[in-house]
């Protein structure tokens, strides 16, 4: 069949799911708690996509098509073609976007199994496919930012999914105003972007981009990077992330772990030739990315809910990738977002598991009761769950692994190469790539380290909630083990698609993005690292990722929760820092929050008291003080209106006439 | 003597003037009411009369229409005095004044 058609039935399959549910939920109630259909339709609609994605994947021969479906908008110079590009990149993203999302929707349908807004959680869910399926397809920049905007409010509305805790929406309402900033940055851009080329398509954009002039192109960048670092939650915009943690477990794996957070790398790898055009912003993306790995994996540490650590830990990942872009090696970055997202995702329907188990635990709890309470996403609180769910145990334990960059697995593979690649810049003669590399080997050690504490703490060791004896959770229904397993078999081997250059040209990944015909650009280093120092650098990674995890282990298993303790005094200072998140959302409080709010009461609120209403008082009074005396018109009298009617027809004969 | 256009448009002005002036200074509602046909008619006298010197029937047409539009606002006019007296008895306009600020 024609790909144009295609693509156009993998966009709008899971539009009309998001339509369905949403329609079926809203007009007809009493099918709201048809569970089995609603979760058939909505994963139908994102597994029939990947079906067909798969078919064109398999059938690309290395030419970009591009599918102009209709002219959205025509104004002046500007024309915008609801345009999807088809090439390397767009179908590597829309597997990822499918695939992975596929596998959540069927972890959701057991997940949200009971839940009141079954039916609209799918419907959200299914639109944030659509809307991130625009994102990766469009073949202009704004079909792009209807996506990026599209994903964004998709994750507003799924962050706030459980509106009646206050908490929520407020993560939902922080999440979106974070965004903002970004996508005000974005639009920025855009419109430079417009004004020095008159066109927004890619063609054009990577055809005339690197022609502009040099602050233009800086302009550009700096800009682009700043929408990317709201959207993908970099250093100074990522507080949103963690908090939108108050959102469902499958929304965390989908949304802000998998595929909306790596939008902003998606921008930047399908923009490299213009960002490989400006170097000085480069540094700039390279050193943000590396101090964020390094912040959000110091906060990590010292985290007791399950989520929040995984929330950390893909801000960090994230720095991992942005470390990557800035390096000018876009298609490490693309695939670190792809093993992150076989793994990150994992972790996540793993500790969605976990929660959902403690659930019961908390339910049982309260059912004998004993009149605990118990919070089912603290790990304090948890401990010895591998005798009760080995599934996920064991799903959790092959991700975590991955993560931490165990030799042979997936994470393995993506990290290394980001680290030689950055070491590689470093070698070539930017000082910013030794600087990086040292960061990334840093926060490479802290990953290994938070997240076998992460496993310890929730799997091993003795069960920590109350009545443990007597109460026992357990383990989750296929539909969510299933995923679980899926998802842990690709983080083990989705590493071996990016086998690292000393084994010779069998780096698929690189070939397929990076090759002849493909879309990514990425910097050309004028000093190769030798064969054997780049053993030398895959043998640091691996002792430093092994010593990680065996020194994790060690201490969390030997002495549990107990030894945060002893973090605490060893750093003393350092680990309050930590403990705070470097304090930053206090510091947004004071720089931003509190003196909006406080110059709205003082200053905005006398303004719009005395000025805004005055005016419209003036008006008012005005108006009464002229009808006050002109009201003296009205006689009631017909012979004074038809005086005044014969004195007008004669006026206006007089005009006509002469 | 022979009778010219002139002739017919003088009779027609004439009785417009009164028509006018009777609208205005007639307490009476009907009366009003006739001075206004007066006044419709007077114009039908002119498009007659201009009819009749340009040799062109469209003229007499447009009476048609006038006196049916005179018929329908002389019956819409009648019935609103007659709601009048019923409800103030009496039909003088000065006197009925509810429009007055």
């Amino acid at each position: 069949m024609q790909p144009d058609f295609l693509i156009k039935l993998v966009i709008l399959l899971p539009l009309l799911g998001a339509a369905f549910n949403g329609l079926v939920g809203l007009f007809a109630p009493a099918h709201r708690k048809n569970e089995g259909l609603i979760g058939i339709v909505a994963t139908l609609m994102v597994a029939i996509p990947f079906v067909i994605t798969a078919y064109l994947f398999a059938g690309f021969h290395g030419e970009a098509i591009v599918v102009d479906a209709f002219t959205w908008m025509k104004a002046g110079d500007l024309t915008v073609n609801f345009a999807y590009r088809i090439d390397q990149l767009s179908l590597l993203m829309t597997l990822i976007v499918t695939g992975v999302g596929g596998l959540i929707h069927l972890y959701s349908t057991g997940y949200m199994h009971g839940d009141d807004g079954y039916w609209r959680f799918f419907a959200y869910l299914n639109l944030f496919i659509f809307m991130m399926l625009n994102l990766v397809l469009g073949n202009n920049l704004v079909v792009l930012f209807l996506g990026w905007e599209g994903v964004g409010l998709c994750s507003y509305l799924l962050i706030g999914f459980w509106y009646k805790d206050l908490k929520n929406s407020a993560a939902a309402n922080k999440a979106f105003i974070m965004n903002r900033i970004g996508d005000f940055a974005f639009l920025m851009a855009m419109f430079i972007l417009f004004r020095e080329l008159g066109s927004l398509d890619f063609d054009a954009v990577l055809a005339g981009g690197p022609g502009m002039d040099q602050s233009w192109i800086n302009w550009t960048v700096f800009l682009l990077f700043i929408g990317a670092t709201g959207k993908s939650a970099q250093i100074p915009l990522f507080t949103w992330l963690p908090d939108a943690m108050a959102g469902p477990t499958p929304v965390s794996a989908l949304i802000h772990a998998a595929t909306m957070v790596t939008s902003g790398l998606y921008l930047l790898a399908r923009l490299s030739p213009l960002v490989l055009s400006a170097p000085s912003i480069m540094a700039v993306i390279t050193v943000v990315g590396a101090l964020t790995a390094i912040v959000a994996a110091t906060i990590a540490i010292t985290q007791n809910d399950i989520k929040k650590v995984l929330a950390y830990s893909t801000v960090s990942q994230l720095g991992y990738m942005f470390l990557a872009t800035g390096v000018g090696a876009f298609y490490v970055a693309i695939f670190h977002v792809m093993t992150h997202a076989f793994f990150k995702a994992c972790l996540f329907l793993g500790s969605g598991s976990v929660i959902h188990s403690m659930h019961h635990v908390e339910h049982e709890l309260a059912h004998d009761g004993h009149g605990h309470a118990l919070d089912p996403q603290d790990m304090r609180t948890m401990g010895g769950l591998k005798k009760y769910m080995p599934a996920t145990r064991m799903t959790f334990l092959i991700s975590t692994l991955a993560i931490a960059g165990i030799p042979l697995l997936s994470g393995f593979f993506s990290k290394d190469e980001i680290l030689f690649k950055a070491f590689e810049f470093g070698y070539d003669g930017h000082l910013v790539g030794w600087f990086v590399y040292g960061v990334g080997i840093i926060t490479a050690f802290l990953t290994a380290i938070y997240m076998t504490r992460a496993y310890v703490l929730t799997f091993e060791g003795e069960s920590r909630w109350p009545h443990a004896d007597s109460i026992h959770p357990h383990e989750s229904p296929w539909t969510m083990t299933v995923p679980l397993w899926i998802l842990a078999g690709l983080a083990a081997v989705g590493g071996y698609l990016g086998l690292p250059a000393v084994l010779g040209e069998v780096n698929w990944i690189h070939h397929w993005l990076a090759g002849e015909t493909g879309p990514v650009a990425e910097f050309a280093a004028h000093t190769h690292v030798s064969h054997g120092m780049e053993w030398f650098l895959i043998a640091v990674g691996s002792l430093v990722a092994i010593s990680g995890v065996a020194l994790g282990w060690k201490w969390y298993t030997s002495e549990g929760i107990g030894f945060d303790e002893k973090l605490s005094v060893r750093f003393g200072g350092l680990y309050k820092l930590w403990k705070g998140k470097y304090f930053l959302d206090e510091a947004y409080d004071k720089a931003v929050v509190r003196p909006l709010i406080g110059s709205a009461h003082h200053a905005f609120a006398p303004f719009d008291k005395y000025v805004i209403d005055g005016l419209v008082n003036a008006v008012g009074f005005f108006t009464r003080g002229s009808s006050f005396v002109l009201r003296y018109m009205q006689t009631g009298l017909v012979h004074s209106y038809a005086v005044a009617i014969v004195f007008g027809v004669v006026l206006i004969i007089y005009l006509m006439l002469f | 003597m022979e009778i010219t256009l002139n002739w017919y448009l003088t009779l027609s002005a004439l009785l417009f003037t009164m028509g006018v002036l009777g609208f205005l200074f007639r307490r009476n509602a009907i009366i009003m009411l006739m001075c206004v046909e007066l006044m419709l008619n007077s114009v039908n006298i002119t498009l007659v009369a201009f009819s009749q010197y340009l040799g062109d029937v469209s003229g007499q047409i447009l009476v048609f229409f006038v006196m049916s539009v005179a018929a329908a606002e002389a019956a819409v006019g009648l019935a609103l005095i007659i709601a009048i007296f019923r409800d103030k008895l009496t039909v003088d306009v000065t006197k009925i004044n509810l429009f007055k600020y």
